[in-house]
């Protein structure tokens, strides 16, 4: 069903938990290596890595917050001299600060945008030059269905998830010349520990606009990331995939 | 001297795919080699690993011949 990626060597970012961790699983799946990128805690990430291995496929783990460039791009670097290439990096890292804009600090802003929008900057930016010299590369950033919809109470994340959409866009065309394709994965209500956090009414009110009438899984997403790495999406830049249950159609 | 001309002749024509006899030292890598701005951000960066240097942004953004490469790299190697 899927194209392979056999030989093929991947880095995700907020891989420890949740919806990375389903793509890091996912890409050993179809035959990469994996870089597992975290931030928080090093035993979940050994639990994504864990579960790599199993499959038989290569796991490192690399700490890093992705909103420092000097972070990234020491981590690429890691990635590269331990893997020995990088052909595929998977944007996911992500954090929620929510508030009424009313309420929000600025520094409730600043550090989601940092995060989620600056991050995945940060990431392009870190795997061009090798990508370019190899004359091929899939970037694949995660946003969001609220990047499309907008959302109350979440002003930054909005923000930050409805730029990573621009920034696709935007890097797209500046790197299909060279072989790098970038798009876009916008996930609606899956379930994680993001998501579980949620207000009870706002959950309930997402709920009833997803025409598929249930939660998405984190499974649900990797599928799409795993297509859009594979050579199967070859023809494909600068797109943004909605894999939502039908909440933005 | 005349080998840093040769190693940057030949990552020229490698990377902008042109003919040896258009690599003069008086070529503009836009004008007269077709580069576009991708094209000579990947030369600095070709040229950076081949002579073990790195050349700032500022500076990459005079460089606009083949010969002020030339003399870029023997002035700081």
């Amino acid at each position: 069903m899927f194209a392979s990626l056999e030989g093929k060597k991947a880095l995700v970012t907020g891989a420890s938990r949740g919806i990375g961790r389903a793509i890091a699983v996912a890409l050993a799946e179809a035959g990469a290596d994996v870089a597992i990128n975290y931030s928080g805690s090093e035993a979940a990430a050994a639990e994504t890595a864990a579960a790599v291995e199993a499959l038989g496929r290569r796991a490192i783990i690399v700490k890093a917050n992705v909103g420092k460039a000097d972070e990234f791009d020491a981590m690429v670097k890691e990635v590269i001299e331990q893997l020995g290439a990088l052909d595929i990096l998977v944007n996911n890292a992500g954090i929620t600060r929510d508030n009424l804009i009313m309420r929000m600090k600025e520094e409730e802003f600043d550090q989601v945008i940092e995060t989620n929008l600056k991050g995945v900057f940060n990431g392009i930016k870190a795997v061009t030059r090798p990508m370019m010299k190899q004359r091929s590369g899939r970037i694949i950033n995660i946003s969001s269905v609220v990047g499309v919809l907008g959302n109350p109470g979440q002003a930054n994340y909005v923000a930050a998830k409805a730029g990573v959409i621009g920034l696709t866009k935007a890097s797209a065309r500046e790197l299909a010349s060279r072989g790098i394709t970038v798009n876009c994965v916008a996930p609606g209500f899956i379930q994680t520990d993001m998501t579980d956090k949620l207000p009870e009414d706002m959950k309930e009110s997402l709920s009833a606009g997803i025409p598929l009438a249930r939660l998405g899984d984190a499974a649900d997403i990797a599928n799409a990331v795993r297509f859009l790495a594979s050579d199967a999406a070859a023809y494909m830049t600068g797109q943004t995939v909605h894999v939502d249950g039908g909440m933005y159609m | 001297m005349s080998e840093v001309v040769e190693r940057v002749k030949r990552i020229v024509i490698d990377r902008l795919g042109v003919d040896e006899a258009e690599v003069t030292l008086e070529a503009s890598f836009k004008d007269d080699l077709g580069a576009d701005s991708l094209d000579v951000v990947e030369l600095v960066m070709e040229l950076e690993d081949e002579f073990d240097m790195e050349i700032s942004d500022e500076d990459a953004e005079k460089i606009t011949t083949v010969g002020e490469v030339v003399t870029y790299i023997q002035s700081h190697t």
